[in-house]
C-alpha cells in the first residue's frame, strides 16, 4: 500500500510544488525570445536546456503545469458537481422514468469520442483554456455520474438505511447523510485517476492547438513545437514528455495507493 | 485407533494466541460435533485441520490423520491430503460455488485434478451427486448453482468433499444458513453417508440443538479451549463445566412476558398482495411477474406481541416492507392507528408509532456516524426535540446501556451491544410497534438470551406491541402471545402461541415444528444458571 501511495504523492507533490513555485520565481523568463541561447542542452545555466526560441525548459515546464493542474483540476470538479448529484438522484429514484434519463443521457455523452467532442467545442467557441476545461468536464459528468450510482444502489439495500427510511427520513436526506459520506472514498480515488486523465486531455488538445494559447507555456503546445526539432534537439520534446509521462504515472500511484488505505474491503484483507 | 487426532493444538495469528491446547479425536464411522460462541474457535480448529489457516497464523501441537501428522506436511503434501483424505462442507452452499460452472463440472473437477480421466470423472460426479439425492432426472447435472435452492446447493457442496472418498469428512456450520426442514434433511444425509461409508465426521455448529441426537460425541469450546468433551449423552446429563450449562439454558431460555395486556386495534393488514415482475427471456416475451404475497390479512393490537414464523422466501420480509411502507403493495391496505400507511407520503406523525429493529447488527448502522447520532436519527419525525440528549439517554438505559457510551463510535461494540443499541433507535421516538426483523438471529445463545428477555421486559414496562420475525419457531415460542405462520404468501396459521404448539392444524406448521432441532428437556434443567450477554 504504502509502495505506492508514497511515490505517488511525492511525485504529484513535487508538480503541483512545482507550478505554485512558478508563481513567485522561475529559472528563467517564459515569454521573453532569446534567439542566441536556442536549442541549448541541458546545463547548470539552463537545467533542462532550452527551446527553439532560447526560453529555459525548466522555467517552461513550471508555468505549463500551472495550465495542466488547472484545467485537469476544475475539470474533475465540473465532473463531481454535476456528476455525483446526478448519480445520486439517479439511485435514489432507481428504476424510475429518471433513472432511466440520467443513465441514458450519461450513455450518450459515453458514446461519442472524447476527444472529438472536445475538439469540436473548441472548434466552435474558439480555442482557449476554459474551453478545454468544459470539454473535459463534460467528459467527466457520466464517470462519476455512474460510479456515485453503482455504489449507491448497493447501500441502498443496506440494513441502516432501511433503518433511516423507517425513522422517516426522504432520499434527499439519506443521499447526503448517509450515502455520500459512504461512497466518498471511492469518489477521491476515482477524481485522482481522472485528474490524470484530464492532464493528458489537456496535452492533447494544446497539442492539436485547441488548449492554452501562447504566450502561456503547455505541456502539449510545448511537445508540438519540439516535434520538427527532434533529430537536432531531443531533449527539447523529450523534456514536456517526461513531465506528463511523470505526473500522469504519480496521480495513477497516487489514486491506487488511495483506493488501498481507503477501501475498507482492501484494508481488512490484509490485517 | 482413531482416524483423527488432534493433539495440544496451539495457534497464533500474530502475537494473539486463538487457541490454547485443543484436543480432539474422530473414530471412523463417528460424528464428533464441536460447539461454542463465535469466537470460540471451533472454526479455526476445522481450519487448521485443513490447512487452510489465514495467513500469518501458526499452529503447533500434533494433528494425525491416519498416522500422518498433517502439522509437519509441507502445502504441497497437504495438497494431496485435501480432498483425497479429508474433505470440506462450508457453510454459506452460495458461495461455496462457483457460479459459472455446472454443478457436474464443479464436482468432476476435484476427481479430474487427481488425474481421473474426463468421462470417468463425469460419471462418477453423476453418482456422486445422485447419491446426494440430486438424481439427474430431476436436478441433471448440467445445472448451476443458481438454479437450485440452498438445500441442493448444500448438497453439491457435500458431493465435491466427498467426490474422491475421504476418510474425514469435516463441515463447518452445514446448515446454518438453511432452513429448518432443509436442514433436517441435510443432516440426515451427512449421518446417513458416515453410518455408510464408515467415514468420520467433524461436524462444527454453534447450535445445541443440532448436536443432541445427531453426534456420537461433542466437545464445547470456549475462547479457545475445549471446556468439556464426552459422548453427547453423557456431556448432555452430566454438564460438568459452567460454561456448557450456561449454553444449554441460553439455548433453551424462555423470557418472562406477563400477562396478554391488549386494549384497541393497532396495525391492519386487509387484502395485501405483491408482485414482482420476472425478467423477460427476450424483449417480445409476455411480462411475467412471482407473487410474494397473496392476499394476507393480520391484526395486532395494542400492547399484543405477535410472532411470524415461515421459511426463506415465504414472503415474510415482503410484509415487513409493506407494512412499513417502505414499498407500495401491489393491492391491499396497511392501518396503523386509524390512519393509512402509504410508501408514497411522507407521514411523521404515524412514522413515530412504528420502528424496526433488523438482524444484522453490523449492517444496521451507518458506520460513521457516534452512537448519540444513530440512536436520534428518528427524533427528526417528532419536530424540533428540545431534551434530545436525554431522549437518547433513557432510550440507551432502557436497552440496558450506559448513557455515557453515547459518543462512542459504533466500532466499539459487540454483536449483542449493537443490537440493543438498534433496539435504542427503535424506541426512541416511543412508537407503538416496533418490528423485530429476525432481530436475533445472528445472535449467539446467551446473547439472544439477553435479547429476548430485554424484548419480554420492554413489553412489560411500556406496553410495547411487536410483531416479532423469525424462521425459528423455538425463539418465537416464549416472547410472543400469538404466532401467524407464512408459507408461499400466505398466511396457513395464525393462533395463540400455546394452542399453536400443542396442537398445530397446518401441515406447514406441524412440518416446521417436526424439522426443527430439539434440545432434551430433562437435561440440566436442575442447574439452569441465569444469563447475560
Amino acid at each position: 500500500m504504502i509502495r505506492r501511495l508514497v511515490p505517488g504523492a511525492v511525485l504529484s507533490a513535487l508538480f503541483v510544488l512545482a507550478a505554485l513555485v512558478s508563481y513567485v520565481w522561475t529559472p528563467g523568463d517564459v515569454t521573453g525570445v532569446d534567439i542566441a541561447s536556442k536549442l541549448q542542452p541541458p546545463s547548470p545555466e539552463h537545467w533542462l536546456g532550452t527551446d527553439h526560441l532560447g526560453r529555459d525548459l525548466l522555467a517552461m515546464l513550471m508555468v505549463g503545469a500551472r495550465t495542466s493542474i488547472a484545467v485537469a483540476l476544475v475539470a474533475v470538479g465540473i465532473g463531481m458537481a454535476a456528476g455525483v448529484p446526478l448519480g445520486l438522484a439517479a439511485a435514489a429514484m432507481r428504476g424510475t422514468l429518471l433513472d432511466e434519463v440520467i443513465m441514458r443521457g450519461n450513455d450518450l455523452v459515453f458514446a461519442f469520442p472524447s476527444l472529438v467532442i472536445a475538439i469540436l467545442i473548441t472548434a466552435i467557441a474558439g480555442p482557449g483554456a476554459v474551453n478545454a476545461i468544459v470539454a473535459i468536464g463534460i467528459f467527466n459528468i457520466p464517470v462519476f455520474a455512474r460510479l456515485t450510482r453503482g455504489a449507491a444502489l448497493a447501500l441502498w439495500e443496506r440494513d441502516f438505511i432501511m433503518a433511516a427510511r423507517v425513522a422517516g427520513k426522504g432520499a434527499p436526506r439519506i443521499s447526503a447523510e448517509h450515502i455520500l459520506p459512504n461512497v466518498t472514498n471511492l469518489l477521491i480515488v476515482q477524481g485522482t485517476i481522472q485528474f490524470s486523465l484530464g492532464i493528458l486531455a489537456e496535452a492533447a488538445l494544446s497539442y492539436v492547438g485547441l488548449g492554452a494559447q501562447p504566450p502561456v507555456p503547455s505541456w502539449g503546445r510545448m511537445l508540438a513545437e519540439a516535434q520538427t526539432l527532434t533529430a537536432i534537439a531531443p531533449h527539447v520534446a523529450l523534456m514536456p514528455g517526461l513531465a506528463i509521462v511523470l505526473m500522469v504515472l504519480g496521480l495513477n500511484l497516487l489514486g491506487d495507493g488511495l483506493r488501498d488505505v481507503l477501501d475498507p474491503r482492501l484494508r481488512d484483507l490484509r490485517t | 485407533m482413531s482416524l483423527l487426532s488432534v493433539r495440544d493444538l496451539t495457534l497464533k495469528i500474530g502475537a494473539t494466541e486463538i487457541l490454547h491446547g485443543v484436543s480432539l479425536d474422530v473414530a471412523a464411522g463417528e460424528i464428533v460435533a464441536v460447539t461454542g460462541e463465535s469466537g470460540s474457535g471451533k472454526s479455526m480448529t476445522a481450519l487448521a485441520t485443513m490447512g487452510l489457516l489465514p495467513a500469518g497464523a501458526r499452529a503447533s501441537g500434533h494433528i494425525r490423520l491416519g498416522g500422518t501428522d498433517l502439522l509437519t506436511l509441507s502445502e504441497r503434501d497437504l495438497c494431496q491430503f485435501r480432498g483425497q483424505a479429508m474433505g470440506m462442507v462450508f457453510q454459506e452452499p452460495m458461495t461455496a460455488l462457483n457460479p459459472v460452472q455446472r454443478i457436474g463440472d464443479q464436482v468432476a473437477e476435484t476427481l479430474r485434478l487427481r488425474g481421473t480421466p474426463r468421462a470417468e470423472a463425469e460419471a462418477r460426479s453423476a453418482d456422486t451427486l445422485a447419491r446426494m439425492g440430486l438424481h439427474p432426472e430431476r436436478i441433471p447435472p448440467s445445472r448451476y448453482p443458481h438454479e437450485l435452492s440452498g438445500g441442493q446447493r448444500q448438497r453439491v457442496g457435500i458431493a465435491m468433499a466427498l467426490a474422491l472418498r475421504p476418510r474425514l469428512l469435516i463441515a463447518d456450520e452445514p446448515t446454518t444458513a438453511l432452513d429448518v426442514t432443509t436442514q433436517a434433511k441435510i443432516l440426515d444425509l451427512l449421518t446417513r453417508i458416515v453410518r455408510e461409508d464408515d467415514l468420520g465426521l467433524l461436524l462444527i455448529t454453534h447450535d445445541l440443538a443440532v448436536v443432541h441426537g445427531r453426534a456420537d460425541r461433542l466437545a464445547v469450546m470456549n475462547k479457545g479451549r475445549v471446556v468439556e468433551t464426552g459422548p453427547t449423552a453423557r456431556v448432555f446429563a452430566e454438564m460438568a463445566h459452567p460454561y456448557t450449562r450456561a449454553l444449554f439454558a441460553a439455548s433453551r431460555h424462555r423470557a418472562t412476558l406477563g400477562e396478554r395486556r391488549t386494549y384497541g386495534p393497532l396495525l391492519e393488514v386487509r387484502g395485501l398482495r405483491q408482485d414482482y415482475p420476472l425478467p423477460r427471456p427476450h424483449p417480445f416475451a409476455k411480462a411475467r411477474s412471482q407473487t410474494a404475497l397473496r392476499g394476507i390479512d393480520l391484526d395486532i393490537r395494542k400492547g399484543e406481541r405477535v410472532g411470524l414464523v415461515g421459511e426463506s422466501g415465504c414472503g415474510k420480509s415482503t410484509l415487513t416492507r409493506a407494512i412499513l411502507g417502505l414499498e407500495a403493495p401491489a393491492k391491499g391496505i396497511v392501518t396503523l392507528d386509524g390512519a393509512r400507511v402509504r410508501a408514497d407520503r411522507r407521514d411523521p406523525a404515524l412514522r413515530r408509532k412504528m420502528q424496526v429493529v433488523f438482524q444484522d447488527p453490523y449492517a444496521s448502522f451507518n458506520p460513521r456516524h457516534p452512537v448519540a447520532r444513530l440512536v436520534a436519527e428518528p427524533l427528526h419525525l417528532l419536530g424540533p426535540v428540545e431534551d434530545r440528549a436525554e431522549r437518547v439517554a433513557e432510550a440507551l438505559t432502557s436497552v440496558g446501556l450506559d448513557p455515557a457510551d453515547a459518543h462512542k463510535s459504533i466500532h466499539a461494540f459487540s454483536g449483542g451491544q449493537r443490537q440493543r443499541i438498534a433496539i435504542a433507535r427503535a424506541l426512541v421516538t416511543r412508537p407503538e410497534l416496533v418490528i423485530f426483523d429476525e432481530a436475533v438471529s445472528a445472535l449467539d445463545v446467551r446473547v439472544r438470551a439477553g435479547i429476548l428477555d430485554l424484548i419480554a421486559g420492554l413489553s412489560r414496562s411500556a406496553g410495547l406491541a411487536y410483531l416479532f420475525i423469525s424462521h425459528d419457531l423455538s425463539v418465537v415460542r416464549g416472547i410472543c402471545d400469538r404466532i401467524v405462520v407464512m408459507q408461499e404468501g400466505e398466511i396457513v396459521e395464525d393462533r395463540p402461541a400455546e394452542d399453536l404448539f400443542a396442537a398445530p392444524e397446518h401441515p406447514h406448521t406441524r412440518a416446521l415444528l417436526e424439522a426443527a432441532p430439539v434440545l432434551p428437556d430433562s437435561a440440566g434443567r436442575a442447574k439452569e444458571e441465569t444469563t447475560c450477554d
